[in-house]
């Protein structure tokens, strides 16, 4: 039983250091300085980026700013995806700090979806946990909580320790004998789906 | 207005139709839950051919938005969430800025970029997906 604990605190409370860069061809009116911070692993892009925005946005006039969005190697990130699964599906094997691209304009309207609020991250968490239940227990849970159980789900995923230290940077690469029961149990995200990443290996 | 076009829901001209116009989903694919086997099985090439086909889809309105006479509607796998949402804005003559939401089991509301087919696979049942559209959110 204590062990399951450390493996639920690692993969609640993991962490992945990151640079956040100001795209080049992004105007400014001085020079914008990177932008270090370490990502919660269990968390959403642009629920946690409110002091990145802040950074740039210092540097750079009103009318070349609209809709914040991320971009790793040419692929723009999904807020929508926990950052940890971000991070495994396509940075496990780059070096760290994990270097994120900022954009203020030209949002990639194909890839991403808006993200207008924190309530719209609020809703799609929601929904996924509510996907989730569906999947697992018929709707059980979910429907045997009340309106203030949800919020509590939501603000524990917000205010997820900021004393907390731990850092667990990549997700785990499990043994092939290992049972998804056992995965599931001990590895899935808030959302409550466990997010598995399927990455080809380098050929060389 | 009145010609509606019979249960074959039209798609954009990125995807190509290859004018089979509405397929009945075969029994095979319309177990609720996903096979196993195929799950497991590492790289066959028989998945090419399922892909293909197109999935039947029970469009519900809720409360005050209007409801569309057709409601059977045979729709490729790979459409997403949003492509649905577009449809169905454009059949109803919504205006762009109005919204639309779509929720499976009258519960939760699937992200826009999920394809019909998975939701098809978990949620499905008797060969058909069940999904309830509305203008204000339905279920929190």
């Amino acid at each position: 039983m204590t062990d399951d604990k450390d493996v639920l605190r690692d993969v609640w409370f993991g962490r992945i250091p990151t640079c956040f860069t100001l795209y080049q061809d992004e105007i400014t009116e001085r020079e914008a300085e990177p932008y270090y911070l370490l990502l919660p692993r269990v968390s959403y892009l642009t629920l946690v980026t409110d002091k990145v925005k802040k950074h740039f946005q210092k540097v750079m006039r009103q009318e070349d700013i609209s809709e914040i969005w991320f971009e790793y190697e040419g692929t723009p990130l999904k807020w929508h995806y926990p950052i940890g699964l971000l991070f495994d599906l396509l940075a496990s094997s780059s070096a760290l700090p994990w270097n994120i691209t900022v954009h203020f304009k030209s949002f990639p309207e194909k890839d991403l979806l808006h993200c207008p609020s924190k309530d719209a991250i609020e809703a799609h968490f929601m929904s996924c946990v509510k996907e989730a239940d569906a999947l697992k227990h018929k709707s059980q849970v979910i429907n045997e909580m009340q309106k203030k159980d949800h919020k509590q789900l939501w603000m524990g995923l917000q205010n997820d320790g900021e004393k907390k230290n731990q850092v667990m940077i990549h997700g785990i690469e499990p043994m092939l004998e290992t049972p998804l029961q056992w995965l599931s149990e001990h590895l899935s995200y808030p959302d409550n789906f466990l997010h598995i990443s399927i990455i080809p290996q380098p050929t060389d | 207005m009145a010609e509606e076009p019979e249960s074959a829901l039209q798609l954009p001209p990125s995807s190509t139709t290859d004018g089979e116009g509405p397929t009945e989903v075969s029994p095979e694919t319309a177990t609720p839950e996903p096979p196993s086997s195929a799950a497991v099985s590492p790289g066959t090439e028989e998945p090419a051919g399922d892909t293909k086909k197109k999935i039947d889809v029970l469009l519900k309105a809720v409360g005050d938005t209007p409801i569309m006479k057709t409601k059977k509607w045979a729709v490729e796998r790979t459409r997403t969430i949003q492509g649905l949402i577009d449809f169905i804005k454009k059949f109803l003559k919504l205006v762009a800025s109005e919204q639309l939401f779509i929720y499976v089991n009258q519960s939760f509301a699937p992200s826009p970029d999920q394809e019909v087919g998975t939701l098809y696979e978990c949620f499905g049942s008797d060969g058909k997906l069940v999904l309830h559209y509305c203008k204000s959110q339905a279920w929190g």
